[in-house]
C-alpha cells in the first residue's frame, strides 16, 4: 500500500502568523481535473480589518528600514522562492491545469521578478525624485515616499507570477500590503506566505487572505486605514465599485498590464519637496 | 509706532479695462450663452459691480468640449511640439507685458492686495507658462517613456484663491503636453481668466485650444460629467474633489485633485524666533489665508510658546488691513459674504469649544467682506478650528513638548498638503520633513511657490502633483497603468 499523503491545511497569513479565518469558514477549491484539493479559509469582514491593524502597525518599520535592507529582503524572497520551487509546481499543475516545463517556467519568471524588483529598491529617488532648480535662493528636492497600506488583488493566472508581480512592487517602495488572492487559484498565494515567513520581511508587511473578493470589495474599499489598491485582476464591475467607496478617503488606486515597471512602484509612492533658504 | 503712519499709495485702476459684459471663449471667439443667462462679479472690498459674466449651461459646455476635441483632433495634437512650445512662450511674454493690467484685474475682482498680485500671482502664472513651454519638445525626456502621449480634452476647474495663478498651473502643463481645455474660472473670480482669452487671442493660439467657460458649481458639474473629457483637474475643496472623484468612478476620466489642507507650521525652541515669527505671519496671513497649504496650525515647542506669541501678536498689530488697491495693505478683503461667513462660523466654534480668541485692535472698512487677523490659543487637537479648513486668516495654536509629539500632532489630520518647520538644526529639520505626512514641507521658510517645484498633496489633500517634471505626468499617458 502507497504511502498516505500529509496534505496541507490552507490558512491565512496575517501579521506574520497563519490564522484560519475568525469566521471558521472555508470553501473548496477543485483542480483542473474537478478533483478536491483543499479547503482554504473564507475570509470574513473581521480578518480583513485584523490586516489592516497588522499592515499598518508594520508598515513604518518598513518604511524605514534602508532601502538597501529592503532589497536585500526582496532578493531573500527569490532565494526562498528558488529553494521551494518544487513544492509550487505541483499547486500551479494541479490548479491551471498547466504542463510542468509550463509550471516551471512561470515560477523562474516569479523569482526573477522578485530579483527584479529587489533592484529597484535603492534607486527610486534616482529615477523619480529631483532638485529642483526654483528661482531664488533655495535648496528645494522632491523624492518619493511610501504610501501606507495597498491591497493587492492580483489576476488569477498565472498565480503565482501574477501574485509576485504585483506583490513585489508594492513592497518595494515600502508599504504594506493586503494580498487578496484570487478566489479559484489561490493556492500558491497561501504559500508564499510561507516564503515570507522565511524571508526576514517583518510580521504585517504582507497579509493574505483567501475567500470571495465579491464579499471583501465592499470594506477594501470602503476602509479608511488602506491608501491603495491596485486591482488589476477585478472585473469591470468590481472596479466601479472599489473606486466608488475609495473615494471616502481619496485611495490611490490603479489598474496595471501585464508588465514589470517601475511604474508600478511609484504609483503607490507619494512625492514629497522640501524647500529650505540658503544663506549665512 | 503711531508717529509714522503709512500714507495711502494706491495703485490706479485706469489700466484696468473692465468690459461691462463678457461672453463665454469657445472656439476663440467670444460668444453669448446660449440661454443668454449671465451673473454679476463684484469687487468684494466695496460690493460695487464689475462685470456681468455669461452663465454657461449644459449646452455652452457642450459646444466648449468639441471646440475643444476639434483643436485636439485637427491642429493641436498634429502640431510639431516645438511650435506648440512657441505659442506657450508667446502667451507667457504677453502675460509679462500686460502683468499690471492683470494685477490690478485680479486685486480688484478677488480683493488680494495688490502686491501680491502685482509680485506673486502675476509674476508665478507667467513664469508657469515660460517653463512649460519649455518642456512642450522634450516630453520624451522627461521620464514618462519615449513616447508620451497626450490625454485628449482636458476638463479644469479652479478656485477663487489665486485665479489667474491656478489657471496657469492648469492650462501650462495641460497644453504643453499636446492637450487642449476647457477651464471653468470660480464664479467670484471670472476676470483674469476672461483677460487671459484676450491674450491667446493675441497670441494667435489655434481655435479652441483653449476655452473659458464662466458659470457656478453647475456649470463644473456638468464639465465633469462632459462624456467627451479625458481628463479632470480640479483644485479646490476636499469636498468637491471627492464629489468629482465619485462622478467620474465609473467612466473612462482620470483626475488630479488639489484639495484641502491642514498645514502644520512648527516651531522648535532651537529656532531663530523674530524669523519664524514672520513665517507664521506669511504662513497664515497671506492671501488672506484663503491658501489651501496655509500654515493654519501653529504648533510651539512649549518652553518658546510665549516668546513666539508675545512676538506674533505684536507683529500682527503691525499688519495693515483694508483697501486692496493700497500698495501697503498686508491683508484684504475676504473673497465673498459665503467665504466670510464660513471663516465667522467655524471662528465662532472655536469660541464655543473653549479656545481664546484674539485680534489686533484694528477698523475694518463699512463696506466689503472683511475679517481681522487673528489667532486662537488653548486650541486642542479635537477643536473644529484645529481640524477644519478654515481657509482664512485664522490661526489655532497648539503646543507640544517632545519633537514627537510635534509630529504626532502634525500628522493627526486626513489632510496632508504642506507642513512647515522652523529650527537652526539641519538634522532636525531633516528628521521632522522625513516625519511629517505632506507633499510640499517648508524648512525655515512657507509658502514659497515655483512652476519647477512639484505641488501636491498626501491622504485627502488630493492626487497627483503640480509643477516640475513630476506635474507633467498627470496630463501624458502612463506605460504600465491601464487607462480606466
Amino acid at each position: 500500500m502507497s504511502r498516505i499523503d500529509v496534505n496541507k491545511t490552507y490558512k491565512l497569513f496575517i501579521g506574520g502568523a497563519f490564522p484560519r479565518s475568525e469566521s471558521g469558514r472555508v470553501y473548496e477549491i477543485k483542480g483542473a481535473d474537478k478533483k478536491f484539493i483543499a479547503n482554504p479559509a473564507l475570509a470574513s469582514r473581521k480578518d480583513l480589518r485584523d490586516a489592516v491593524v497588522a499592515a499598518k502597525s508594520a508598515q513604518p518599520g518598513w518604511a524605514n528600514a534602508t532601502a538597501f535592507n529592503r532589497g536585500q529582503v526582496l532578493y531573500r524572497m527569490a532565494e526562498m522562492l528558488e529553494g521551494r520551487s518544487e513544492q509550487f509546481i505541483n499547486e500551479i499543475i494541479s490548479l491551471e491545469g498547466v504542463t510542468k516545463k509550463a509550471a516551471q517556467l512561470q515560477i523562474s519568471e516569479a523569482i526573477d521578478c522578485l530579483v527584479w524588483y529587489s533592484g529597484w529598491c535603492d534607486k527610486l529617488s534616482s529615477i523619480s525624485g529631483s532638485q529642483n532648480q526654483v528661482s531664488g535662493p533655495f535648496y528645494n528636492f522632491t523624492t518619493p515616499e511610501s504610501l501606507g497600506v495597498v491591497a493587492v488583488f492580483a489576476e488569477a493566472k498565472p498565480s503565482l507570477l501574477a501574485t509576485v508581480r504585483a506583490l513585489a512592487p508594492v513592497l518595494a517602495g515600502g508599504n504594506s500590503a493586503i494580498l487578496i488572492a484570487s478566489e479559484n487559484f489561490p493556492l500558491p498565494a497561501i504559500s508564499l506566505g510561507e516564503v515570507i515567513a522565511t524571508s526576514d520581511l517583518p510580521g504585517g508587511v504582507v497579509n493574505i487572505l483567501t475567500g470571495k473578493a465579491s464579499e471583501l470589495i465592499p470594506w477594501v474599499g470602503s476602509h479608511m486605514e488602506i491608501d491603495g489598491i491596485d486591482l488589476t485582476g477585478v472585473s469591470k464591475k468590481q472596479e466601479e465599485e472599489l473606486r466608488l467607496a475609495g473615494v471616502d478617503n481619496l485611495k490611490r488606486i490603479f489598474r496595471f498590464s501585464n508588465t514589470d515597471h517601475p511604474e508600478r512602484i511609484l504609483s503607490f509612492m507619494e512625492q514629497k519637496t522640501i524647500w529650505h533658504p540658503i544663506g549665512i | 509706532m503711531s508717529d509714522f503712519e503709512y500714507a495711502s499709495a494706491p495703485e490706479s485702476r485706469a489700466i484696468a479695462n473692465i468690459a461691462s459684459n463678457y461672453g463665454l471663449f469657445i472656439g476663440g471667439k467670444f460668444v453669448q450663452p446660449k440661454k443668454g443667462k449671465s451673473f454679476n462679479t463684484i469687487n468684494p472690498a466695496t460690493e460695487e459691480v464689475l462685470s456681468k459674466i455669461g452663465y454657461a449651461d449644459k449646452s455652452d459646455i457642450d459646444a466648449a468640449v468639441k471646440s475643444a476635441r476639434s483643436a485636439y483632433l485637427k491642429v493641436w495634437s498634429k502640431m510639431p511640439a516645438k511650435e506648440r512650445g512657441k505659442y506657450l512662450y508667446r502667451i507667457a511674454r504677453i502675460m509679462q507685458e500686460r502683468a499690471r493690467e492683470f494685477a490690478v484685474v485680479e486685486t480688484l475682482d478677488n480683493g488680494k492686495p495688490i502686491r501680491e498680485s502685482r509680485d506673486t500671482d502675476i509674476p508665478l502664472a507667467a513664469a508657469h507658462f515660460f517653463y512649460h513651454a519649455g518642456w512642450a519638445d522634450k516630453l520624451e525626456f522627461a521620464g514618462f517613456g519615449s513616447k508620451p502621449k497626450s490625454l485628449g480634452v482636458v476638463g479644469q476647474v479652479i478656485p477663487w484663491n489665486f485665479p489667474l495663478l491656478m489657471l496657469a498651473w492648469k492650462i501650462a502643463p495641460a497644453l504643453a503636453a499636446g492637450n487642449t481645455v476647457v477651464l471653468k474660472p470660480a464664479e467670484t473670480t471670472p476676470l483674469t481668466a476672461l483677460l487671459f482669452a484676450e491674450v491667446c487671442q493675441q497670441a494667435g493660439l489655434p481655435e479652441g485650444v483653449v476655452n473659458i467657460v464662466t458659470g457656478d458649481g453647475v456649470t463644473g458639474a456638468a464639465l465633469v460629467n462632459h462624456p467627451d473629457i479625458n481628463k479632470i483637474a480640479f483644485t479646490g475643496s476636499t469636498e468637491v474633489g471627492k464629489s468629482i472623484a465619485r462622478a467620474i468612478s465609473g467612466s473612462k476620466k482620470t483626475a488630479t485633485l488639489e484639495l484641502g489642507g491642514k498645514a502644520a507650521n512648527i516651531v522648535f525652541d532651537d529656532a531663530a524666533i523674530d524669523e519664524a515669527v514672520e513665517g507664521i505671519v506669511n504662513g497664515i496671513f497671506f492671501n488672506q489665508g484663503h491658501v489651501c497649504c496655509a500654515g493654519s496650525r501653529l504648533i510651539l515647542q512649549e518652553n518658546v510658546a510665549d516668546e513666539v506669541l508675545d512676538k506674533l501678536k505684536k507683529r500682527m498689530s503691525l499688519i495693515r488691513v483694508g483697501d486692496p488697491m493700497d500698495k501697503n495693505t498686508d491683508l484684504g478683503a475676504i473673497n465673498s459674504k459665503e467665504q466670510l461667513n464660513k471663516i465667522n462660523e467655524i471662528s465662532n466654534a472655536g469660541d464655543k469649544e473653549g479656545a481664546n480668541r484674539w485680534s489686533p485692535e484694528l477698523k475694518l472698512p463699512s463696506k466689503g467682506f472683511w475679517f481681522p487677523p487673528t489667532i486662537f490659543t488653548g486650541v486642542t487637537q479635537s477643536h473644529r478650528i484645529a481640524r477644519e479648513e478654515i481657509f482664512g486668516p485664522v490661526l489655532s495654536v497648539l503646543t507640544f513638548r517632545t519633537p514627537a509629539e510635534a509630529i504626532e500632532k502634525a500628522n493627526n489630520t486626513m489632510y496632508g498638503l504642506s507642513a512647515g518647520i522652523w529650527s537652526d538644526k539641519g538634522s532636525k529639520v531633516l528628521w521632522a520633513a522625513k516625519q511629517l505626512n505632506a507633499g510640499v514641507i517648508w524648512s525655515n521658510t512657507f509658502n514659497k511657490f515655483d512652476p519647477a517645484s512639484p505641488f501636491g498633496g498626501y491622504k485627502e489633500s488630493g492626487w497627483g502633483r503640480e509643477g516640475g517634471r513630476h506635474g507633467l505626468s498627470g496630463y501624458l499617458t502612463a506605460e504600465a497603468k491601464v487607462n480606466k
